[in-house]
């Protein structure tokens, strides 16, 4: 069972992907078939079953000292930006503004 | 192999700069029609081949060898005359990290994209002084199983130009089994490196989850990733797996547990061991032929003095929607950081929303923004509980399984993928279809636990993989009884089109 544009339209939203109007029309498709499917889980019965995040359980993470290391220059970091103003990574703007903004 | 070819060089009876120029002739006259590789490092390969050579040519002079050391070039550091690669061309897949040369994840997102660092498994290859030749096509993002998910163009199979590779490690496994390199890596979330070894006829391993560090790795799913070897032979496999397998500090979920020595392990007999084959993986779905590969397989390791016996893995047929909830899910999250601000494509279009979503509905391709929505979809608020929350209980259930058979097995057989290599364009309409492509590896990443695919059969003309599952860290008993398989068939008439890098 196909899900409704409106969903498709608010999930594209949270994962902030803009979708033209012929590719919501075939995702909501696409994802109903494979959601269908998926419906089968209903069938296990998991009353009491823990999740499993991780594969291996008990594994342990141990902490480092907390001492500065060397990390990626400025300039390393920057060298991928799309656009930048010095040591910064420049974006356009955040959002309504008003005057001289933010 | 690997190891001869070492030690020929080693001898300077071989010259690693050669053996290099030899596949880079070999990718110029194969590659055009074959689509393996995204990024050649050809001019880097040669020298950096060349410095092992006078390296170990002076050494020769001195009269020492295991003092003094070789330069190692552009990434990593000095490699010293005893090093377990020295000299070995290899390819790496897109998605792992290589400093100062182009990882795209075959994504427009990442076209121009240069990183800054290597991952821990390049430092490491580097360090044994293998040479870097460049970087393998894949499915965009690791997201596929058929190599046409790639944003530059697909794969073709090299047993059958018409057929894919398999997927997502596509353009490694074709390398391999093309004889461009004698070894690639790859990645495998939910079967990318076994499934295109079993299309492509080479070897191919999952590690455990945490024996291999992931420092480096493009991440798609976080608790599923993990980067493994794709070589000719099953030797070749160990070899590579001692080189690249052990603790990582920098990153948090690598294991700290000793790595065996894997090769010397192999040659060991196998008499006695028990093996179960979880009769789930031989039902419906599975083609004829592959099933009769596999019967045969099993007789081999009969006729080794090891015990096969039928058992069952019963949530098996619910480890394909557990997979297509929980990577998506962990994928949407991960894809969140391309957003066009610090690095790869910006789409500019009004505020920095806007830009957000037009960079990625255009850097992303239909299968990436799919899972993504997928993934979105699962997580968000009034369906988490029903989807993605379901679905990791149902994978405790799959891991459960998996552990009350090793209880009794000391290893598990089942094919590798239910067909052989399919044609290109034959799944591409239906996703769905193309995800059944994964249903007897996904099980495996979904448990954490090591396999291996090896060759073992044909079908139409084309390679059948058998894989190899073990309980954590065991894969020193995977390669053992592999490498058994492998001696004991090694005359068989299928054999003819496998590790043809000779």
């Amino acid at each position: 069972m196909p899900i409704s544009i409106a969903e498709v339209e608010h999930v594209a939203w949270l994962a902030r992907l803009a979708l033209g109007d012929e590719e919501k029309q075939l995702m909501a498709e696409q994802l109903g078939r494979i959601l269908d499917y998926m419906g089968k889980l209903r069938e296990v019965d998991t009353e009491g079953v823990p999740p499993t995040f991780h594969a291996l359980e008990g594994m342990t993470v141990p902490l480092r000292e907390d001492v500065a290391r060397p990390g990626l220059s400025p300039e390393e970091a920057l060298a991928g930006a799309p656009d930048r103003v010095g040591d910064l990574f420049r974006v356009p703007r955040t959002g309504e503004t008003e005057g001289e903004g933010a | 192999m690997i190891a001869g070819t070492v030690d020929a060089i080693r001898r300077g009876e071989l010259r690693a700069r050669d053996l290099v120029e030899e596949c880079l002739n070999r990718i110029a006259a194969l590659d055009g029609v074959l689509g393996c590789f995204l990024t050649l490092d050809g001019e880097s390969a040669l020298e950096r081949a060349a410095r092992i050579d006078e390296e170990l040519a002076r050494q020769r002079r001195a009269g020492g060898s295991a003092a003094g050391v070789a330069p190692a070039g552009a990434r990593g550091g000095e490699v010293s005359a005893d090093a377990a690669l020295l000299g070995v061309p290899w390819a790496c897949k897109d998605n792992i990290c290589t400093r100062g040369l182009r990882t795209t994840c075959a994504s427009r997102i990442l076209e121009g994209y240069v990183p800054p660092y290597s991952a821990t498994v390049v430092e490491r290859l580097e360090a044994a002084g293998a040479v870097l030749l460049g970087k393998t096509n894949m499915d965009e993002f690791a997201m596929g199983s058929s190599g046409e998910n790639s944003a530059f163009f697909p794969t073709r199979n090299p047993r059958d130009t018409t057929r894919v590779p398999g997927g997502s490690s596509s353009g490694s496994a074709a390398a391999v089994a093309a004889g461009l390199v004698p070894f690639a890596l790859g990645s495998d979330t939910g079967g990318s490196v076994r499934q295109p070894a079993s299309f492509c006829g080479v070897v191919g391993m999952k590690p455990t989850y945490g024996r291999v560090s992931r420092y480096g790795l493009v991440a798609f799913a976080s608790s599923l990733d993990q980067i493994g070897p794709l070589t000719a032979t099953v030797e070749d496999c160990a070899l590579v797996m001692e080189v690249i397998a052990g603790h990582d500090p920098r990153d948090a979920t690598s294991a700290q547990v000793p790595v065996p020595r894997y090769r010397e392990v192999l040659g060991r007999d196998v008499k006695g061991m028990k093996l179960g084959v979880p009769r789930e993986y031989l039902g419906e779905g599975i083609e004829r032929g592959v099933r009769e590969a596999i019967d045969a397989a099993l007789g081999a390791f009969e006729d080794l003095g090891c015990v096969v016996e039928e058992c069952s893995l019963p949530h098996t047929e619910y480890a394909l929607a557990v997979y297509y909830l929980v990577a998506p899910a962990e994928a949407s999250s991960n894809l969140a950081r391309y957003d066009g601000v610090r690095y790869g494509l910006r789409v500019g279009a009004g505020d920095i929303t806007g830009m957000y979503s037009h960079t990625r509905r255009q850097g992303f391709g239909p299968e990436v923004r799919r899972r993504i929505m997928l993934g979105t979809y699962a997580l968000s608020a009034g369906y988490y509980d029903a989807y993605y929350l379901k679905a990791q209980k149902v994978r405790t259930l799959v891991k459960r399984d998996f552990e009350e058979a090793f209880s009794r097995y000391d290893l598990l057989l089942a094919p590798t993928s239910p067909t052989v290599a399919f044609r290109l364009g034959e799944r591409t309409a239906d996703p769905l279809s193309m995800y059944m492509a994964d249903v007897c590896t996904i099980p495996v990443n979904l448990a954490g636990i090591p396999a291996i695919s090896i060759p073992c059969g044909e079908s139409e003309g084309l390679p059948v993989g058998l894989q190899i599952m073990g309980p954590p860290f065991a894969e020193a008993t995977i390669l053992q009884a592999a490498y058994a398989f492998e001696r004991a068939t090694a005359t068989a008439p299928w054999r003819r089109g496998v590790g043809s890098n000779g």
